[in-house]
């Protein structure tokens, strides 16, 4: 039981994570019909930016608190991601909004690589030491769980901002011109919305999120890498598809169904299957997943809000 | 810039002109210039350096004519597919002698490239038994492999440490895997139990889910095979969760980096091992360090002596046998007998080094101490 519980927190610290980033790929699908496969190195360069701001400060200000640090280096660090959302999707994807469907899907992994060799250049390939502001350690542990203080902050804060970005999405005049625009482009700009602002916003937001979601993921491992953003973008797409592609609910849902589906399974696979197999094949869920979804479900589990896309 | 290049002309010509006499033999090194383990790949290709600068330094004649010895740097990325390229690429460059590769799962297969060739090749650093039991004559190591290491981690987890039961976790590289299952053997051997054996990979950093399984088995010792970009991130997760367990880890793990990674989740209750003696207790290891820093303006971290010693058995073996063409000093490099910076440098009949000592560290004080 206790190990299940503690499954369960590993599950739902990285299925957090993936969510926010899962966000960022089922808006802009939801909103295009587009993959942006570099939507994961966004994650990357969040975490890589912040690095380098907390790196500065800490030589800048060496008695600043970890609080206003942290606050400090995420206010650097998402609006660079934002204007390099903007700048991609402008540069990248609009040319090509009309092309056919394989040529933004390509120019996005071309992005995707540009992104980081680009990182690559400016921070070496080494790994970086993340510093770990939110306490990495272990709360008194309940019921046999033990529970970071990071790992809290991660949870909770991707709840907020879940909830915050659908408020946004259902309540606000913002929301709804992105709802139209979804809808369908050419109606929604004879109706007065400006589609370019809207496409772009949709871009801006979701970096955002993949900035923030950088930030926990390097804080909660301590380390950060240019190539840190591959993975948790390829399993945040999982888990987007997973849950309906288009579908913000979906991603959600998606995201921390992935984060317990590996726990869990790299936990307890070996016992499923009688020691055939064994955690050799973590990484290999999300995509069995895939697979078995896109078979049986193809518009996800909540469904994909603009299925004709597909 | 330009200046400078017709400069270095100018110089070049100079100093050609002075040793028309002289003869130039290339010698490649190979290690993962890019890429997370690039420390270390720096780290080797650096000793490589060192070794032939001091021959050329010292001048070594060869046939009656004064040899420049020449080093090739090539980078393959850790990759074994990127590793057979760049072999071909030295062969094709018409090296006389290749120092490297660093992984075992580069070595393996660039290995094959050089036999073919006839090229010598002496890893400092890849430790995968299978290296030298394919038959090839032309490979050696300077490095003791791992069933040595995992014989001596064995022995000491259960000995010295007295730990019954232990988790063994590999990041499924050759390096990782061969080394966690020649300390399964030992540890078994000792009288210990494996109990949990799990898996990973060199490019993961969660590792919550088959830590947490682990410690459900409340292991006395988890050993980890693999490098320190995952042995420091999965120490701190250790912590994390709780467990209480002494962290065990192999030369992959045993560098500065993983200390930096680990961050303040090591203790004293973690260790290493190290082929080879403890760079203060080589016969030339103090010496080395401070050249080593004199010269690059960097560390050691932890293979370039035993780059320095590959080189030097090559150069040597060409002086003794009077010959840069391998066919005629691969006897010579096989009877190789010195006082390198590691120690004694001796080959057996399949290309290991005889002496393969193991040291084993404890983590004290901000860093790796020698048992």
């Amino acid at each position: 039981m206790e190990i299940f519980l503690q499954q369960l927190v590993n599950g739902l610290v990285v299925g957090s994570v993936y969510a926010l980033v899962a966000l960022g790929y089922t808006m802009v699908y939801g909103i295009l019909g587009l993959i942006n496969f570099a939507h994961g190195d966004l994650v990357m360069v969040g975490a890589m930016v912040a690095l380098q701001t907390m790196l500065f400060l800490m030589g800048a200000a060496p008695g600043m608190s970890p609080l206003t640090m942290l606050t400090l280096s995420l206010a650097v660090a998402i609006p660079v991601c934002m204007l390099l959302g903007y700048t991609m999707e402008r540069l990248a994807y609009r040319r090509l909004r009309n092309a056919p469907r394989l040529a933004p899907l390509i120019t996005a992994i071309g992005m995707s690589f540009l992104l980081q060799t680009i990182a690559m250049i400016l921070w070496g390939r080494n790994y970086h030491t993340f510093p770990q502001l939110v306490s990495t350690a272990p709360l008194q542990p309940v019921a046999g769980v033990f529970v970071t203080p990071i790992q809290v902050t991660i949870v909770v804060g991707s709840a907020l901002i879940m909830a915050a970005l659908i408020v946004l999405v259902t309540k606000t005049k913002l929301g709804r011109a992105m709802r139209a625009t979804a809808e369908n482009h050419r109606v929604a700009a004879l109706m007065g919305v400006d589609t370019n602002l809207i496409i772009a916003l949709t871009f801006v937001i979701g970096a955002a999120l993949a900035a923030v979601a950088g930030v926990m993921y390097a804080s909660n491992y301590g380390i950060a890498h240019y190539g840190m953003g591959f993975m948790p973008g390829l399993k945040a797409f999982t888990a987007a598809v997973l849950g309906g592609i288009g579908n913000l609910g979906g991603a959600m849902l998606g995201g921390i169904v992935l984060g317990l589906v590996e726990s869990f399974g790299a936990g307890y696979i070996e016992h499923l299957t009688f020691g055939f197999l064994n955690s050799s094949y973590q990484d290999i869920f999300a995509f069995i997943i895939l697979g078995l979804v896109l078979i049986f479900r193809p518009t996800g589990l909540l469904g994909e809000r603009v299925s004709d896309r597909a | 810039m330009k200046r400078s290049v017709v400069a270095l002309a100018v110089l070049g010509l100079g100093l050609s002109l002075a040793h028309a006499q002289e003869t130039v033999v290339r010698l490649g090194s190979v290690a993962p210039l890019t890429g997370t383990i690039s420390h270390l790949g720096k780290d080797n290709e650096n000793g490589a350096r060192l070794a032939i600068e001091d021959a050329n330094a010292k001048g070594v004649t060869i046939d009656g004519k004064k040899v420049r010895f020449e080093l090739l740097g090539e980078d393959d990325q850790a990759d074994p597919r990127t590793g057979t390229t760049v072999a071909q690429r030295l062969v094709d460059a018409d090296v006389k002698g290749v120092i490297g590769h660093l992984n075992s799962g580069t070595t393996i297969p660039a290995s094959r490239i050089y036999n073919q060739a006839g090229v010598p090749m002496v890893s400092p650093s890849a430790t995968n038994p299978t290296l030298t039991r394919q038959g090839y004559p032309g490979v050696f190591r300077t490095i003791a492999n791992d069933v040595q290491q995992g014989g001596m981690l064995g022995k000491f987890i259960v000995g010295s440490l007295g730990a019954k039961t232990v988790a063994i976790i590999d990041d499924r590289t050759a390096y990782g895997q061969g080394l966690a299952d020649e300390t399964d053997k030992a540890v078994k051997a000792a009288g210990g139990k494996v109990v949990a054996r799990e898996f990973t990979t060199d490019k993961a950093t969660d590792f919550n889910a088959i830590l947490t399984k682990i410690r459900g088995i409340k292991p006395d010792a988890i050993f980890f095979g693999g490098m320190d970009a995952q042995a420091g991130p999965m120490l701190r997760q250790l912590k994390q969760l709780g467990i209480d367990a002494k962290f065990v880890t192999g030369d992959g793990g045993c560098s500065p980096e993983m200390i930096k990674l680990a961050g303040d989740a090591i203790s004293a209750t973690a260790y290493c091992s190290m082929p080879g003696l403890a760079i203060d207790k080589m016969p030339g290891g103090p010496e080395f360090r401070t050249r080593y820093k004199a010269r690059f303006n960097t560390d050691v971290q932890i293979y370039s002596p035993y780059a320095y010693d590959a080189a030097t058995a090559i150069i040597r073996a060409m002086q003794a046998a009077d010959s840069a063409e391998p066919s005629k000093y691969l006897p010579a490099l096989k009877k190789s007998n010195f006082q390198g910076i590691i120690g004694t440098v001796a080959f057996d009949d399949k290309g290991d080094i005889k002496e393969g000592a193991v040291t084993m560290y404890q983590y004290r004080n901000g860093a790796w101490s020698p048992l």
